[in-house]
């Protein structure tokens, strides 16, 4: 009885705390209402779609493990096509992407504080007009016909003898995906390791220099890169987020949902063909599934990579 | 006078990063030469990239074009400017409340729910798009201006920016607000948010890019043709454009108009941009 009346006590202690704190759970209320709605609810939906057959219309029939085995097993294209494109494309412009924001954030840097800005305009500019604002470009410069503005550089440079179809051969359609994305990778991750350098303490770079650091790349290795650790692992994570998740571009190129031969297919668009093109939303969940978890694991690889040592 | 000062490593540098700038914005140049250039120039052979006579013969184009379909441009320009106005201001708000409470408050659960916000950042709303659907067409806020708004309010990437930049006020300032009297709404307006303009400004910036050019709402979450954003539209002007020349200046047109405010917003505050991803460290 005794007991019984202290975890009564103690109950009631802890709703006191909660109500004494009640205006701090009003400020976060709104931004964690539309966090659970549109962030974690779809998150368990999918999860729970996943083992279920479910066109949409007709009631969702309980198929266990079997989507995720057909994905293993059965799905020819996305074992050969979504799967190895994905990753070409994500090993390609995810770490490349990223070394050359963090190469051209250091390279600004190094210039005098007046001319940053005009560069930092420069190179973030196409992250800014990326997607359908500038599909009309690439579509006139990789037109197929000789009027295309490549096709018309390398006839006349005598490069190539006849015009390339270059949107419609699944031979370069990756390649021109890859392009485009590694044009505009310079985003929010740039400017957050661009911000970064600036709040380095330059009396580090005078200590090393003392304690006989001797060229810029020792600099880089010893003293910049561990005092931006932080800000690029958020680069980091944006860049794998907005990798793994890239799927439009090859859409807007392609000028359908499914590309040449699919050539450009990615998981993205494997997801989307299986949701909104034949109605198979339980696949289609299973398939968000694999892809969260694939986001998720590379996450994790880059908090492992640049986490802080405990005692910085 | 200050370029003499620069040593042959800068020197280096700046010409190669010049180089590069030049070659990042050529396709910038490009579109808006292109939506500048009279039909004449657009079938020229061989294909010139500079236009001789500049003409606004597209832009007409463009609002003749869907003044004679059932819907004027002006309506997809209206719900674009709306729709992104309302989640701009809708962001900064949802995202700096719970920042403010993350950064300055002390409450059970506090450290939890930061972790749920840090980890997801690594969410992308693209992979889970039929549970979105389905979520949303429950709610019936399918085909109202509420779904182009509310689905972006939940923007970790904003409450982590913010949340980061409202760790550096300094404690005393608010414990001093509250001995005066000032209840936590007030400090936050009074004191937190005004501190904050540069992140205030970084959020916002990232919320417009966000609302200003996604067509995923339109083309999900919105049937009639009343609800739906000029990025939606002109997604629809360049589709088929392979054999549709004059359809590409005007598409060109459509693409410049929804690019200029993007860079014209980040022009404005881009100092206050690096002065908050300064901050952006995960710790």
């Amino acid at each position: 009885m005794n007991s019984g009346s202290s975890i009564k006590r103690g109950r009631q202690a802890i709703l006191a705390t909660l109500w004494k704190q009640r205006v701090s759970y009003l400020f976060i209320a709104p931004f964690m209402v539309c966090f659970t709605v549109f962030i974690v609810v779809p998150i368990v939906l999918a999860n729970g779609l996943a083992f279920f057959s479910f066109d949409a219309i007709s009631r969702p029939t309980f198929l266990g493990w079997d989507n995720f085995l057909a994905i293993l097993t059965q799905d020819r294209i996305f074992l050969q096509n979504a799967i190895p494109n994905t990753f070409k494309f994500a090993i390609i412009v995810g770490p490349l992407g990223y070394a050359l924001s963090f190469l051209l954030a250091w390279l600004i840097h190094q210039l005098p504080k007046r001319i940053r800005d005009l560069f930092t305009i420069a190179i973030y500019t196409p992250s800014l007009s990326a997607g359908v604002a500038m599909s009309v470009v690439w579509l006139v410069i990789f037109n197929g016909d000789r009027i295309g503005y490549l096709n018309n550089f390398l006839l006349s440079a005598g490069i190539v003898r006849e015009p390339q179809l270059w949107l419609q051969d699944p031979q370069y359609f990756m390649n021109i995906m890859i392009i485009v994305s590694l044009w505009a990778s310079m985003g929010v991750g740039f400017l957050a390791m661009l911000a970064g350098l600036q709040t380095v303490n330059t009396e580090l770079y005078e200590a090393g220099a003392i304690d006989g650091i001797s060229n810029r790349l020792q600099e880089i290795y010893y003293i910049t890169i561990p005092s931006i650790k932080p800000q690029m692992l958020f680069g980091a994570i944006m860049s794998v987020v907005g990798t793994l998740k890239a799927g439009s571009i090859g859409a807007l190129l392609a000028g359908s949902p499914i590309t040449p031969q699919y050539s450009g297919h990615l998981i993205t668009n494997h997801i989307e063909d299986y949701a909104f093109i034949r109605y198979e939303l339980g696949y289609s969940s299973a398939l968000s599934v694999v892809l969260l978890l694939l986001v998720y694991g590379t996450s994790r690889l880059s908090f492992r990579l640049f986490a802080a040592k405990g005692d910085e | 006078m200050e370029l003499r000062k620069l040593d042959p490593f800068q020197a280096f540098t700046m010409l190669g990063l010049t180089v590069l700038a030049l070659f990042m914005l050529l396709p910038i140049v490009f579109i808006i030469n292109h939506a500048f250039k009279p039909i004449s120039e657009l079938f020229l052979y061989p294909p010139r990239f500079w236009s001789n006579q500049p003409t606004l013969f597209n832009f007409q184009q463009l609002i003749l074009k869907s003044q004679t379909t059932v819907i004027p441009f002006s309506r997809y320009l209206f719900n674009s400017v709306l729709t992104t106005v309302l989640t701009v201001a809708g962001t900064i708000f949802v995202s700096s409340m719970a920042a403010y409470a993350f950064a300055k408050q002390r409450f059970i659960g506090r450290e939890l729910f930061f972790s749920f916000t840090i980890i997801a950042l690594m969410f992308a709303p693209e992979t889970v798009a039929i549970p979105r659907y389905l979520v949303i067409a429950n709610l019936g806020i399918m085909d109202t201006y509420l779904v182009h708004v509310l689905p972006l309010l939940a923007a970790p990437v904003g409450v982590f920016l913010m949340k980061q930049f409202m760790d550096q006020i300094p404690n005393e300032l608010i414990e001093a607000a509250k001995i005066d009297g000032a209840k936590e709404f007030v400090v936050f307006f009074r004191i937190a948010l005004p501190i904050c303009m540069p992140a205030v400004a970084t959020i916002g910036i990232l919320a417009f890019q966000g609302s200003w050019s996604q067509t995923e709402t339109s083309a999900l979450f919105t049937f009639t043709e009343s609800m739906k954003t000029l990025p939606y539209y002109t997604l629809t002007l360049t589709n088929g454009l392979a054999n549709n020349v004059v359809g590409q200046g005007v598409a060109a047109a459509a693409g410049l108009i929804m690019f200029v405010p993007n860079l014209v917003v980040f022009l404005l505050f881009q100092r206050r941009v690096l002065n908050t991803m300064a901050h952006s460290g995960i710790k």
